[in-house]
């Protein structure tokens, strides 16, 4: 267990100093000069020189990336060349935004995806299950920024029970504050649990149909014993996964709802920064975010072994060579897990 | 007696709430759509630093009103030299700056040889290149020394990069405004909104409101809704053109249409072949339909133009049918450039409504003479270093905002490649003329030049779409300058 920690540790700084080089390029590579932007037309191209030599523009490409990189390993991000101040604090105030909002919406989604998933299961090919995921089928495909409109039209505009938008900050009270992310987590939760419940149905359904279901049932099991206690449990992998995969998503990839909803989060703080091509913001936040995604992925890997005891017991076996924080691969490692987990109940038997 | 007193005191006590609810309002919450980078005018070309700064938090010596006249500011009166080349500025007294300093002459002469020094960022450093000394004559006197007679001097002095900075304050303007203006800064919560407050110690006419709050609106299509629940009260210029209808039918809104300094024009780059022949330059105008692509851009609600001129500006002059939309004229003048098979060239559209929409419209009206634009979308930051920077296109549109810009096209080394030595002299003379009259006939001249020559096909004036509640009064109608001047804005009940 110990060695496995250590190599997935070392995979992890490997990723991180891998995306810190690419991350840095791409963002070179992007046409634009943020002093320019900032003095707009009327400026001398003396004056853009002047600012660029100021913001450190001016030195070599290696040397800029060394300074920021070692930045990095003493936690000190840089500064803002359009807010010129510490990036740190821009994402310490956009974060009290955005990850209260990703975990309210995560949240929400788990709670409606689960029973969701479970009573479409247990009901396969009945009108309660259709019907589920007629409306799943729907939540996946109406855009989330018409539906968080509707929502905004229905309680904001009509019932007048939340404010159309913005966010009063968490001084304004925590009440008001939640009041103003509830609509927006909403809006996201909603797709994500119709994607969660429709990845837990399936999840769920191959578990039911696994031999130990039906010994479970033999030896005199009650039905909804064995599906919450014996079958969700296994179903859970594929679950986690995808929640794993939500979570990272949620966190930044919510610029269409922060800028339907205005609120302040750290996906409109990354929007604006490549818009004005505030490098070093765009670039630290992208690092940040790789470290998140990174570290989530480990945590979900943790808590396969909390739902799936087996996954415990032979940790080397299962967890070999797959690079952490590559989200598509994750998807199907966790397909392949649970094929070989099924795979492995089946040679039991 | 007890009972008396207790009712008694209830009585006054409704009565001062009820008198307090009828009171009228002293907050409001407009909505912008861009943040600003920060808050200094004299660091930063944002037009979001001035729409919110200009005339609420900094002034300058003169400022620049509603239709566009100068009008006295920090300077109480002026008087000029014979020879136009010594402004002489009377200051108010009694001025304080918002963090308690006292505002005097050394503070002006700081501000102007800051934004003409050598190391200057200001972004609009021109307006200040003519000026060769500042003296503080004494506490409430400023000498301004010119090179030569500036006929636009008083005016560019209002403009929002010239406004006035503390001597021990200007460092810090960027996250906390230490202006002299009716409203100081309260608070800054970045990507969220900015709170402005009234400045108990403002020198001239006090605010009638107590606070503003800019609420940044990224979205054109959450506009409405932040309007139609009240959270936001006004858009100086509302984003969702498309959905002003649903307002425009609303009677607790007034949608005010007024004009801008924004030239919208299809940029040309008078150097790269065969847009340095006029009579291609010429086919290109012959060929669009101006109306179609109002309709298309603003919503039918832009004034066309026919020259670099706003039609709200004085000496303005209708160039409109100079070309008229004559497809067979076009080809003629194709023909004549020897391009009677047409060609292919490319446009790019920077990220902004007017351009991505009318840009559609410009390429589908040229196919017809055989033209064939490829449309190439680009960002901002992308446009200013290929377009305007490095100079690498055919064709683009962009809406040129600053007022009284038309010697732009005199400028070496200007994005439109133009130059013209009959134009340049006109623009030369404009300058140093300082007799209104003649500076209408030469303002006339260099715009009928643009129109007859053709260094860009000139589209349409910006409109203005202010929209707000009914009963606020006060807003400006035009945007001579982009600021949202509040000092006169007030609820009625």
């Amino acid at each position: 267990m110990t060695a496995y920690l250590l190599k997935r540790l070392i995979i992890a700084a490997l990723t991180l100093v891998l995306a810190s080089m690419v991350v840095f390029a791409v963002m070179e590579i992007l046409p634009g000069d943020p002093a320019r932007l900032m003095l707009g037309l009327n400026a001398s191209a003396e004056q853009v020189e002047l600012l660029r030599d100021q913001m450190g523009l001016n030195a070599p490409l290696a040397v800029r990336y060394l300074h920021w990189a070692a930045g990095l390993l003493s936690l000190d991000f840089g500064r803002s060349y359009t807010y010129s101040v510490p990036v740190i604090d821009l994402v310490r105030e956009r974060i009290v935004v955005s990850l209260p909002l990703a975990l309210i919406a995560l949240a929400l989604s788990t709670v409606i995806a689960i029973p969701v998933g479970v009573f479409s299961a247990s009901r396969q090919g009945r009108a309660g299950d259709t019907l589920a995921m007629g409306a799943a089928q729907l939540g996946v495909a109406v855009p989330n920024f018409w539906f968080a409109l509707m929502l905004i039209y229905l309680f904001a505009v009509w019932l007048h029970l939340v404010p159309a938008g913005g966010f009063p900050g968490w001084s304004a009270g925590i009440w008001t504050a939640l009041k103003s992310l509830l609509l927006p987590a909403v809006a996201l939760a909603l797709p994500q649990a119709a994607i969660l419940g429709r990845v837990a149905r399936s999840a769920l359904i191959e578990v039911l149909n696994e031999d130990y279901i039906r010994t479970a049932r033999a030896k005199g099991l009650p039905y909804r014993a064995v599906l919450w206690r014996h079958a969700l449990r296994n179903a859970m992998i594929p679950v986690l996964t995808i929640l794993g995969l939500q979570f990272a998503f949620l966190l930044a990839g919510t610029i269409i709802i922060e800028n339907v909803f205005y609120l302040p989060g750290l996906g409109r703080l990354i929007f604006q920064a490549i818009t004005q091509r505030d490098l070093i913001v765009v670039e630290s936040i992208v690092m940040l975010l790789v470290a998140a995604v990174i570290l989530i992925n480990l945590v979900v890997d943790f808590s396969y072994a909390i739902v799936d005891p087996r996954l415990r017991a032979i940790p080397g076996k299962v967890r070999s060579g797959f690079p952490s924080g590559i989200a598509p691969k994750q998807i199907l490692r966790a397909v392949q897990r649970f094929r070989e987990t099924r795979n492995r109940s089946r040679g039991r038997q | 007696m007890k009972l008396w007193k207790t009712i008694l005191a209830a009585a006054v006590l409704s009565l001062a709430a009820a008198t307090s609810a009828f009171a009228a309002r002293t907050d409001l919450t407009l909505g912008i759509v861009l943040e600003p980078p920060h808050l200094d005018p004299t660091a930063g070309a944002a037009a979001a630093i001035g729409e919110i700064t200009y005339a609420n938090v900094f002034e300058g010596l003169t400022r620049i009103d509603d239709s566009g006249q100068v009008q006295p500011g920090l300077a109480e009166s002026w008087a000029v030299s014979d020879d136009g080349k010594v402004f002489t500025f009377k200051l108010h007294s009694g001025v304080k700056f918002h963090d308690g300093s006292a505002f005097s002459a050394d503070d002006v002469k700081f501000s102007l040889d800051r934004a003409r020094a050598k190391d200057s960022l200001n972004p609009q450093k021109p307006l200040f290149a003519h000026i060769t000394d500042v003296t503080a004559v004494d506490p409430a006197t400023v000498k301004v020394t010119l090179d030569g007679p500036q006929g636009n001097f008083l005016y560019d002095m209002g403009q929002v990069a010239a406004v006035i900075v503390g001597k021990g304050s200007a460092d810090g303007n960027k996250d906390k405004p230490i202006g002299t203006g009716p409203f100081k800064l309260d608070h800054w919560a970045k990507g969220s909104e900015i709170t402005l407050v009234k400045n108990p110690d403002y020198w001239g006419t006090p605010a009638a409101l107590d606070k503003a709050t800019f609420r940044i609106v990224p979205d054109a299509a959450a506009a409405v809704p932040a309007l139609l629940s009240g959270d936001i009260q006004a858009f100086a210029n509302m984003p969702a053109q498309d959905a002003l209808s649903q307002v425009q039918s609303d009677p607790r809104f007034s949608v005010v249409i007024g004009s801008t300094e924004g030239e919208t024009i299809l940029s040309i780059n008078n150097k790269k072949p065969p847009f340095d022949k006029l009579a291609v330059r010429q086919a290109l105008a012959s060929a669009i339909d101006r109306s179609a692509i109002i309709d298309a851009a603003s919503n039918g609600l832009g004034k066309p133009i026919g020259s670099h001129f706003s039609p709200g500006d004085a000496g303005y002059v209708d160039l409109t049918g100079v070309y008229p939309h004559d497809i067979a004229k076009a080809k003629q003048y194709l023909k004549e450039a020897g391009l009677e098979n047409g060609f292919s060239a490319t446009i790019k559209l920077p990220p902004v409504p007017y351009a991505r929409d009318g840009g559609q419209v410009i390429q589908s009206q040229l196919k017809e003479i055989g033209v064939n634009l490829q449309i190439i979308p680009v960002e901002w930051a992308e446009w200013l270093s290929q377009v305007f920077t490095n100079k690498d296109y055919d064709l683009t549109i962009v809406s040129h905002v600053e007022p009284n810009d038309i010697d732009i096209y005199s400028r070496p080394g200007y994005y439109f490649q133009y130059d013209n030595p009959k134009f340049n002299d006109v623009i030369k003379e404009l300058g140093a003329t300082v007799d209104k009259d003649k500076r209408l006939e030469l303002l006339g001249a260099a715009q009928k030049i643009l129109a007859h020559d053709v260094p860009a096909v000139y589209l349409f004036e910006l409109p203005k779409i202010g929209v707000w509640d009914a009963k606020l009064q006060g807003m400006w109608t035009n945007w001579p300058i982009e600021a949202d001047d509040l000092t006169k804005v007030k609820w009625t009940d």
